[in-house]
């Protein structure tokens, strides 16, 4: 999978109540979800954001509740993938869970607020097209690869139920 | 190996288990709510299945917008119910009680479990020596269907806290100190054992105060070795896991004097904000909330109704009480505890996370601030995003109640003139 989009920086330790405050949670629809991504923190968000952009963080991407919603209105806002220099652990696997990319790079640092940015989730390559620099992602487990490659945890959980 | 590894290599294939490794692990008990849950049910259907993998091991718990605070909540809480219905499995409806006072209380958490549950305070049971993690509904979906599920083993950080508590610090003030220390980041991936004598000494309330919290510090687990603190409230025991190897390796071993350590309080907008009571300065407040599933247990209310006693809560507080589970309620009611709180000026609710996660029963207006025996003060997380929530003990909260201020309960009981 390859992802092109413009980054959009965030800071350190955004927590999943600044992603999607628990008002809104009477509801799981992932477009009501993304109408308020990130309201708590940047109230014009939704309105900023262009499909395929990129979510680029500090430490501790999405700590705080396991609140799925949040990965679904990141993902339904159109942001293409997240790169952090480290993320909640329960924030990771849902979004692994729920398909959306992320990328743990201790460099995030490194790229900066609207520069054009191109991922190989395979290779785990990060290429930041506005300064030249190349980054690289830690590689994913094996265990975790074969959900990615299923395209979500359901589709991998459909699978196993059917060979069952 | 550490409890972790001794507990997560006996539900899993392998004898020996080290930090890193994956595993399936099979599960003891799986958990969600009226939030998470109808996500949960969504990608059960989605996943083709059928029935859950064992419906005496499937709790779905009506806590966080119940009673039902507007039709969406309600529809979802409905949602849940009939699923939990069809399924036949164990199933609390609203007001019964919040999920990590309840489960305990109902004897469905054994020292040596394997539990998940859609919700990140999951963490609550490693007070009872469970291996216990928050995971969200799609991972909860897959646990329903299978019974099992895949995880990094974590490395253990063991707490050591050794000396003497003072006067009115208690599980609350030692995890908002270690958060603290840590920082909300210091622990992620890992599982904390909590250690020392103080440890070893605390009652179990204090002890699910702990673990609940160890989610704030980023751990994945937070667990206290089973003892006979532990066996008096279970009743019964999984003895081998008694005794801790010799040998475990842990990541790290982190030491507290106790003895140092005052009330601690948690300024906005991270509980690693934390300061001891008497540098935190003169903060009017707006409202106080005692409850939820940090701190919603009978001696936390206990605690705050000795301080109320016979007293008045300040004329621009609102103080607002909430029992964790029925059962707390009926105790604290036979006890005089609720007839305290009323008589100070405050309101008593039936059990709900309500507040804590600004659902309802007590959402905070722009400018409020509130002092809330919760577990989060993250912006916006009560209400407003120009609202503020400052996390203490039950005593904090009591004293801070009375005295329209942020301040310790010597204040309130021993005024200086």
């Amino acid at each position: 999978m390859k992802f092109k989009g413009r980054a959009h920086k965030l800071g350190a330790n955004v927590d999943t109540d600044a992603i999607i405050p628990a008002r809104y949670l009477s509801t799981s629809d992932p477009q009501e979800l993304a109408g308020h991504c990130l309201e708590g923190i940047e109230p014009d968000f939704m309105h900023k954001v262009k499909p395929g952009d990129i979510l680029v963080a500090d430490t501790n991407f999405g700590c705080g509740s396991s609140r799925e919603h949040a990965p679904l209105a990141i993902k339904a806002c159109g942001i293409s993938c997240i790169i952090a220099k480290s993320f909640a652990r329960i924030f990771f696997r849902n979004a692994i869970n729920i398909g959306l990319a992320v990328l743990e790079c201790e460099e995030a640092n490194e790229l900066h607020q609207g520069d054009v940015i191109e991922v190989d989730l395979e290779e785990g390559r990060i290429t930041d097209n506005t300064t030249d620099k190349v980054l690289w992602s830690k590689p994913y487990p094996p265990f975790i690869q074969v959900i990615i490659q299923h395209g979500g945890l359901t589709e991998y959980t459909r699978k196993r139920l059917d060979e069952i | 190996m550490t409890l972790a590894e001794k507990i997560l290599s006996l539900h899993s294939t392998k004898k020996k288990l080290t930090p890193g490794e994956f595993v399936e692990a099979d599960l003891d008990l799986v958990l969600a709510n009226d939030i998470t849950a109808p996500l949960a049910i969504e990608e059960f259907h989605r996943m083709g299945a059928q029935k859950v993998f064992d419906p005496r091991k499937v709790v779905m718990v009506s806590d966080h917008f119940v009673p039902a605070k507007d039709i969406p909540s309600a529809e979802q809480d409905k949602m849940m119910r009939e699923f939990a219905r069809s399924q036949n499995i164990i199933y609390f409806p609203p007001g019964r009680g919040i999920e990590h006072v309840v489960l305990p209380e109902e004897g469905l958490i054994l020292p040596g479990y394997v539990v998940v549950g859609a919700d990140s305070h999951t963490s609550t049971y490693g007070a009872l020596g469970a291996f216990a993690c928050g995971m969200g509904s799609t991972d909860i979906a897959h646990a329903m269907t299978l019974g099992k599920i895949w995880m990094k083993v974590p490395p253990t950080v063991k707490i050591l806290y050794q000396g003497r508590l003072k006067k009115w610090v208690g599980g609350k003030d030692l995890i908002l100190y270690t958060i603290g220390k840590m920082g909300v980041d210091g622990a992620i991936y890992k599982a904390l054992e909590f250690g020392g004598e103080v440890a070893r000494g605390l009652p179990m309330d204090g002890r699910f105060t702990m673990a609940n919290m160890a989610v704030e510090a980023g751990a994945k687990a937070g667990m206290f070795p089973p003892d006979g603190i532990t066996a008096e409230y279970v009743g019964k025991m999984e003895h081998s896991l008694l005794s801790l190897d010799e040998d475990a390796e842990y990541e790290k071993v982190m030491e507290f004097d106790v003895s140092l350590i005052e009330p601690q309080v948690s300024l906005p907008s991270s509980p690693e904000n934390t300061k001891p009571i008497s540098e935190v300065g003169n903060i009017e407040i707006d409202q106080v909330v005692i409850g939820s599933c940090t701190n919603g247990r009978l001696s936390d209310l206990k605690m705050s109704a000795a301080i109320m006693e016979g007293r008045s809560i300040h004329p621009r507080v609102r103080l607002i009480v909430i029992p964790g589970s029925q059962r707390v309620y009926l105790e604290a009611l036979r006890e005089g505890i609720i007839e305290a709180f009323i008589r100070a000026g405050g309101v008593v609710s039936a059990p709900t996370c309500g507040p804590c996660l600004g659902g309802h029963m007590g959402v905070l207006a722009s400018g409020e601030r509130c002092v809330a025996t919760t577990n989060r003060n993250f912006v916006g997380r009560m209400g407003s995003p120009k609202s503020e929530v400052y996390l203490a003990s039950p005593a904090v909260a009591a004293a801070s109640a009375i005295l329209g201020r942020i301040g310790s309960p010597d204040e309130v009981l021993s005024p200086v003139s």
